[in-house]
């Protein structure tokens, strides 16, 4: 077995108008991929101007512990107020950590 | 009265009714989402190539009154939906702005139920109108978010959102189609006009369904929003509508052309409109601009705006 190490999984969950945004945004903050997936799901938001004009997006990034508190201070501070976003992050074991940072 | 029942009893009508009553009854029934955009991008293109084709064989002079006609429609509905919003709706700015951008641009499906109302009725109307759909789309979007601006209440991005309007897909797709249209003329569309003529009032009505699931849904939320803005959501159609029939005949357009002018005018629009609103006023309330426009106007229209905008035009222009 190769050598695992351990990254950190950020994940961000946001209607879709802020598709484009998100991935700039993590690019930004050093990112090196993302993975995006469309998404259903409920919360304490209610509704929403792309309810009816598609789901939500999903965007999963491996990253270093330190880009990844970058990206979720950026989200909360710019996305947290008024639009129907959630941020978390996770430890995960990675083959080929080198393929995610530096 | 006659007009009224006959407007209803439509395969396209009674499709948007079906919508409605399937979200009611909880059914499973949904429009999967790639066809639902398969389908806009096909009705817009159609609209869009049939109007170019009626451009390409209208003299320019015949169109600059209507267009600028149009233009000035798309200024003035936003201000006035922005004014009757705050001082009757009693909304807040960036809410009042949020829904005058979807009462200033236009509802596209609106505007086809207006034409295949008109047509039923045996009156001819104005090829090129498809054209004026195009003029009136973004105009209004950009006057209402300047109304936000302008009181403190745009926290997104000014340049994301006028690049959202502008090159919206049904934007894209309908100045595309239009200019398709035009650069081809009647003659080289008939290879593709089976496609793009025989099947769109089917695939409509598919459309109609989805969007009746949708303006189910938004029904729900109609008795939260409260009975003054149930009032203006019927009002703001019939005083736009009344406008733009009056501003048609003006302009010169046919009766029939007049009645759609006036249903394009007194609609809600809930493709552009939504997408750019998030985009420039984060902060505004979907539940208010998105219940208006599907839950209310759209509806409205459907059923009492574009008969009575059909009568108005027909009785306006012995006047005029």
């Amino acid at each position: 077995m190769a050598l695992k190490q351990t990254l950190r999984k950020v994940t961000i969950i946001a209607e879709r108008v802020l598709r484009d945004d998100l991935i700039e945004l993590v690019k930004a903050k050093g990112a090196k991929g993302w993975t995006l997936a469309m998404v259903e799901g409920e919360g304490s938001r209610g509704i929403r101007a792309s309810e009816w004009e598609g789901r939500n997006v999903q965007l999963d990034t491996l990253v270093s512990p330190e880009v990844a508190d970058m990206i979720m201070d950026e989200v909360g501070s710019r996305y947290f107020k008024d639009w129907s976003v959630i941020v978390y992050v996770a430890d995960v074991e990675v083959l080929r950590k080198d393929k995610y940072v530096g | 009265m006659n007009a009224l029942a006959e407007n209803l009893i439509s395969p396209v009508v009674l499709c948007f009714v079906l919508g409605i009553v399937a979200r009611w009854v909880k059914s499973d029934l949904a429009v999967p989402e790639p066809i639902y955009q398969g389908l806009s991008i096909y009705l817009l293109l159609a609209i869009g190539l049939k109007g170019g084709s009626a451009l390409a064989v209208t003299p320019f002079d015949e169109l600059l009154l209507p267009g600028v006609v149009t233009l000035v429609l798309g200024l003035i509905t936003p201000v006035s939906a922005f004014f009757l919003m705050r001082r009757f709706g009693r909304l807040g700015v960036e809410d009042a702005a949020a829904v005058a951008a979807h009462y200033g641009s236009v509802s596209v499906v609106t505007f086809l139920a207006a034409v295949e109302a008109v047509k039923r009725t045996g009156v001819e109307t104005e090829g090129y109108l498809p054209a004026l759909v195009a003029v009136l789309e973004v105009p209004g979007i950009i006057v209402a978010l300047l109304f936000a601006s302008g009181g403190g209440g745009t926290k997104g991005s000014w340049k994301k959102a006028l690049h959202e309007v502008v090159t919206g897909k049904s934007i894209v797709l309908l100045l595309g189609g239009l200019l398709i249209g035009w650069a081809c003329g009647p003659e080289k569309l008939t290879d593709v006009q089976p496609f793009f003529a025989a099947a769109f009032k089917g695939a409509l009505c598919i459309f109609m369904i989805e969007l009746g699931l949708a303006a189910g849904k938004r029904l729900r939320d109609a008795g939260k929003a409260g009975v003054r803005l149930l009032v203006l959501g019927c009002v703001i159609p019939v005083l736009h509508g009344a406008l733009g029939v009056a501003a048609g005949l003006l302009a010169g357009l046919s009766p029939g052309g007049a009645a759609i002018l006036g249903a394009m005018a007194g609609s809600a629009s809930y493709i552009a409109a939504p997408a750019a609103v998030r985009v420039a006023l984060p902060g505004a309330n979907p539940a208010y601009y998105l219940t208006l426009a599907l839950g209310i106007t759209f509806p409205f229209n459907l059923a009492i705006g574009i008969p009575l905008f059909q009568t108005l035009a027909k009785h306006l222009d012995s006047w005029l």
